[in-house]
């Protein structure tokens, strides 16, 4: 089990290797983000910024002019928030291929709390035309995604979590732009998931499992553009369909589900599990997972009261202010 | 030069000015400044005024370019940090001969190349999109890093505003380009001393007297403190502009520091109605106004 960043950052030396275009801008957080693995390797095309986030973004889209690709190397709480005035104009209005690295996004960032924990992040760059939003699962598909923006000839955001997951995508795994991924078949009851939580929520299907209830496991890496045929193929069948992030149920991949499902006739019904329109805290990734809903075995708890009270919200559920 | 920029480019031989095209070039372009924006009604006046003879001095003497090739990557690179200041540049590519100047009546209309802000996918010679103020200078420092990255001989060119001067993202900038030593950059500050309101004379007291932003500090002395070569001209001067170009260009060869220009201008600069006041920072003129407009820059009717 390899957590997202060292993927992330082995992987842009593997590709740095071939690809001379390719430029690592940090805003200091390198030996976090594991940056520092390109700059070791490659010390004339890592760029330091310092803590200036906006400056980062603005030189950046500059060096883009000169034939450059960069990925940005900082956590994405500053980058979707502090620079998103110059991602907006700089990078999305102009199409320039720079790439977003949102590290430590979500809850799980080493017990820094709701200073960094990044919960708007999806829906942030989700609203932003031009815009590729990816969130990768596990080590493989952290790779895949990597290499597949390290190639795209635009702006991307990708999600990137802190620390390891459980693998749950198959080492020749691909990764294909738009395409959900159905982690387990069959079942009404459809878990839709997104980024590293997909593969916890993979453990509470497991989990229901052995107490008779049988649910699909849905993984959404592109937040945008989502291929819709897609998504609709792997909920065809299911009476319910509940998204779970690591994000704020509002905007995120709760929202995409729900906007494209309002849009279909006889869609099933979607709850969302996630953040309920609150700030979380500081804490062990543990507890953290617990408290807010997230870890397997609170998963498949929420699930199962939920389909004993089918008529709550899932706010009644869980509990917040959403 | 197109032949379309060449009319009204009738040179007053007893003008007195030693550089008596480029002012007549200046008139040309705020004429357009002002005519465009009334006919669009809606545009900013001032800031393109304050700015016209710094941006006629660097695209007809100083900037290497070909308006016939825009995207040559030889080309020395401009960014109009003060990206409201619009019209201005467009004004100046018009005459330059980067698109035709009758395009200049499609300003903010729909499906218009010229865009109410500068747009880099839309406007041929445009290099760097802006109007969110703050962006342009880091987005010239990426630009002038990549060259050195390169090896490429060319210079990036940064206009900025002094209203600007107080977003933070401008200082992150300032701080990167000496650090990086980047001498191939060129910082412009169009310091016209009024912005949309601005600066109240007395704090605490506001009579709608207006102040210059930076009167409380030495900005020629803080920017020589963030490492960069800072050289302060009359903005309205050509002897002065060019000469302070012309340093710049050497300071490459010579130092490793960015240079910075501070140029004291006056807003609404060429007009008399519209000179040294906030409240021509947009505006629209009445057709009384624009035919003073007409008689103070020696507009021919027949030919604009």
């Amino acid at each position: 089990m390899r957590a997202q960043r060292d993927v992330w950052g082995d992987t842009l030396v593997e590709i740095g290797a071939v690809d001379p275009s390719i430029v690592i801008v940090d805003g200091d957080l390198a030996n976090s983000t594991k940056a520092d693995k390109f700059a070791a390797a490659y010390p004339d095309r890592f760029v330091e910024v310092g803590i200036a986030e906006q400056n980062m973004v603005g030189i950046a889209f500059g060096l883009t002019t000169a034939g450059f690709r960069p990925w940005l190397s900082t956590f994405g709480v500053f980058l979707t928030h502090r620079a998103l005035d110059p991602i907006r104009m700089l990078v999305s209005q102009t199409q320039a291929p720079v790439r977003v690295a949102g590290a430590y996004s979500g809850l799980l960032n080493g017990s820094s709390g709701k200073t960094h924990q990044d919960i708007e992040d999806l829906a942030i760059m989700r609203a932003m035309p031009n815009m590729t939003v990816l969130a990768p699962v596990d080590e493989i598909e952290t790779a895949e995604v990597t290499r597949w923006a390290s190639q795209h000839d635009g702006p991307v955001y990708v999600r990137l979590a802190r620390d390891a997951v459980r693998q749950v995508l198959p080492d020749d795994y691909t990764f294909k732009l738009g395409e959900v991924i159905t982690l387990r078949p069959g079942g009404v009851i459809a878990l839709v998931s997104t980024g590293a939580q997909s593969s916890r929520v993979y453990e509470a299907a497991e989990i229901l499992d052995e107490i008779g209830i049988h649910a699909r496991v849905i993984h959404v890496p592109t937040i945008k553009p989502l291929h819709v045929p897609s998504l609709m193929e792997a909920v065809d069948g299911a009476r319910i369909v509940i998204t779970v992030e690591e994000h704020s149920i509002i905007g995120g991949l709760g929202g995409l589900v729900s906007e494209t499902l309002a849009e279909r006739f006889h869609s099933p019904r979607v709850a969302r599990m996630g953040l309920q329109d609150a700030w979380s805290e500081s804490g062990p990734n543990d507890f953290l997972l617990d408290k807010y809903g997230l870890s397997p075995k609170r998963v498949a708890q929420l699930v199962r009261e939920y389909l004993n009270a089918p008529e709550a919200t899932t706010r009644q559920i869980v509990g917040g202010n959403a | 030069m197109s032949e379309d920029a060449r009319r009204g480019l009738t040179v007053d031989p007893d003008a007195p000015t030693q550089y008596p095209e480029l002012a007549r070039l200046s008139q040309l372009v705020r004429w357009h400044i002002v005519n465009t924006v009334t006919q669009s009604k809606a545009g900013h006046i001032g800031g393109p005024m304050s700015m016209t003879d710094l941006l006629v001095a660097l695209y007809f003497e100083t900037l290497r370019i070909d308006p016939s090739n825009p995207h040559s990557p030889d080309r020395d690179r401009f960014v109009l940090s003060k990206g409201h200041s619009a019209i201005g540049l467009y004004s100046v590519l018009a005459l330059r001969g980067y698109f035709p100047v009758e395009e200049l009546a499609t300003f903010d209309h729909g499906n218009s190349r010229l865009q109410g802000h500068p747009d880099m996918k839309l406007t041929p010679g445009v290099d760097v999109s802006t109007g969110s103020l703050g962006q342009g200078l880091s987005a010239g420092v990426g630009i002038a890093l990549g060259a050195k990255k390169l090896g490429a001989g060319y210079r990036t060119w940064v206009m900025l505003g002094d209203g600007e001067l107080q977003e933070g993202m401008i200082w992150e900038a300032f701080n990167s380009a000496s650090r990086y030593r980047l001498n191939n950059l060129v910082a412009i500050v169009d310091l016209n001393g009024l912005q949309q309101f601005g600066w109240p004379a007395v704090a605490t007291r506001d009579r709608f007297d207006r102040s210059d932003p930076w009167s409380h500090v030495d900005l020629h002395a803080i920017l020589t403190g963030f490492g960069w070569n800072v050289l302060s001209v009359d903005g309205h001067d050509f002897g002065d502009i060019l000469g302070a170009y012309e340093a710049a260009v050497e300071n490459a060869s010579t130092s490793d520091k960015p240079t910075v220009i501070l140029a004291r201008t006056t807003k609404g600069h060429g007009l008399s109605f519209t000179s040294g006041t906030y409240k021509w920072h947009n505006g629209v003129a009445t057709p009384e106004q624009l035919e003073i407009a007409r008689r103070e820059l020696a507009i021919e009717e027949t030919t604009l």
